[in-house]
């Protein structure tokens, strides 16, 4: 995922966390120019487990962004939610930790989550049709002014 | 603690800033071809020179990459800054199979909404002439994706003779009014009433394909694919229509 050296030591960050990151920093913005607001003193996002963002360059790519782009906010809150998924067919629940995955399949669901309907199947009865009920990527939970 | 929308609907429209024209082909019933319209237009279009991509908007049954050969694993987006499409045969290529790698994929509506917003958020097209969107057949998430957040775009309707196909594909015109450049008659054993109508409704023009049975041996190469007749055909007419939009629309 790490293409390059880390932005944090004064490398370059070109990964596709910056995508993430761009796409929260241009929604915020739109956000508090619609609600009125010059700036957002808090802002949470939560980060689905199933994606594997990497949390300290994600953090790094928000900072970066919001100064590129005007936004001022006070902190980034980062908050992290475990992947669980349920089968539609046999109701079972289960936990991203109880799947094995190899680290070539672990990438591609870092990019496209929807990746995993491809690999991930039920353990109890290996149905394909199941939901993922929490975890799956970044998401903007809230903005306080 | 006030929620703003999914950040992802606001990329997508950065992610297209610098495509001057989205072009879907589009049609509510299977197996009229549009998978092999759109990529013989991307080709064409890319061997007149422009800059081109090609997004297959399938995303639990990609089929773009079978025509054009290229094997899941073969090749990748580059990760850069978002992910960057590969170049295959002069068209920059987007599809879901590179991440399921040709696997079956089954997602519902939900995923399938997701799926989509996830890769037109981070996919990196760079300055694009003509991006072509393949579309799966039917009204249903995929169409509506576009439809709602992609709201700059000129498609094609593609139908085959048969009454099944035109009579729905006029149904789908109703949903995309406004927004059809042009009506392809694929596979076209003869030229019913009803497609000439449904053109003159809309007020745009018909193209009419005929049926290729060298098509078919051609798929998996970009270069026999252009050196059939119908490939020909989608020159001649969907790629040079192409054109004259692109001739009005800003640089």
């Amino acid at each position: 995922m790490l293409k390059g050296p880390r932005a944090d030591l004064g490398w370059v960050v070109e990964v596709h966390e910056w995508a993430l990151a761009e796409a929260v920093v241009l929604s915020l913005s739109q956000y508090l120019r619609e609600v009125g607001w010059g700036r957002a003193s808090r802002v949470v996002v939560s980060l689905g487990e199933l994606q594997a963002v990497d949390r300290e360059v994600f953090e790094f790519a928000l900072r970066e962004l919001a100064s590129l782009y005007g936004v001022e906010v006070g902190r980034f809150e980062l908050i992290e939610e475990e992947a669980s998924f349920e089968c539609r067919s046999c109701g079972f629940r289960w936990r991203l930790r109880d799947v094995d995955l190899s680290d070539e399949v672990r990438e591609s669901i870092h990019f496209l989550p929807e990746a995993a309907y491809a690999y991930v199947r039920c353990p109890r009865c290996g149905s394909a049709d199941f939901a993922l009920v929490s975890g799956r990527g970044v998401r903007l939970e809230g903005v306080e002014p | 603690m006030s929620s703003p929308r999914d950040p992802r609907l606001v990329a997508v429209g950065e992610r297209l800033r610098e495509v001057r024209a989205v072009v879907p082909f589009l049609s509510s019933k299977g197996g009229v071809g549009k998978t092999l319209v759109s990529v013989a237009a991307a080709l064409a279009l890319s061997r007149r020179g422009l800059r081109v991509g090609l997004l297959d908007l399938d995303v639990t049954n990609p089929t773009v990459h079978v025509v054009l050969g290229v094997r899941p694993g073969g090749v990748a987006p580059k990760e850069e800054y978002g992910v960057v499409p590969p170049e295959v045969s002069g068209v920059r290529v987007m599809s879901v199979v590179f991440y399921t790698m040709g696997r079956p994929a089954p997602l519902r509506g939900e995923s399938v909404s997701s799926a989509i917003r996830e890769l037109l958020s981070i996919t990196r097209w760079g300055p694009l002439d003509v991006l072509v969107v393949d579309t799966p057949p039917g009204m249903s998430d995929e169409l509506l994706e576009l439809l709602t957040y992609i709201r700059r775009f000129s498609s094609f309707l593609v139908a085959t003779p048969s009454r099944l196909s035109l009579e729905s594909t006029a149904r789908l015109a109703e949903l995309v009014t406004g927004r059809v450049t042009g009506v392809v008659l694929n596979m076209a054993w003869e030229v019913p009433e009803e497609a000439v109508r449904l053109a003159n409704r809309l007020s745009v023009p018909l193209y009419v394909l005929p049926y290729d049975s060298s098509v078919e041996v051609s798929l998996g190469s970009p270069e026999r694919l252009v050196a059939t007749g119908f490939a020909r055909a989608v020159d001649a007419y969907v790629a040079e229509h192409i054109l004259r939009l692109l001739s009005t629309a800003p640089a």
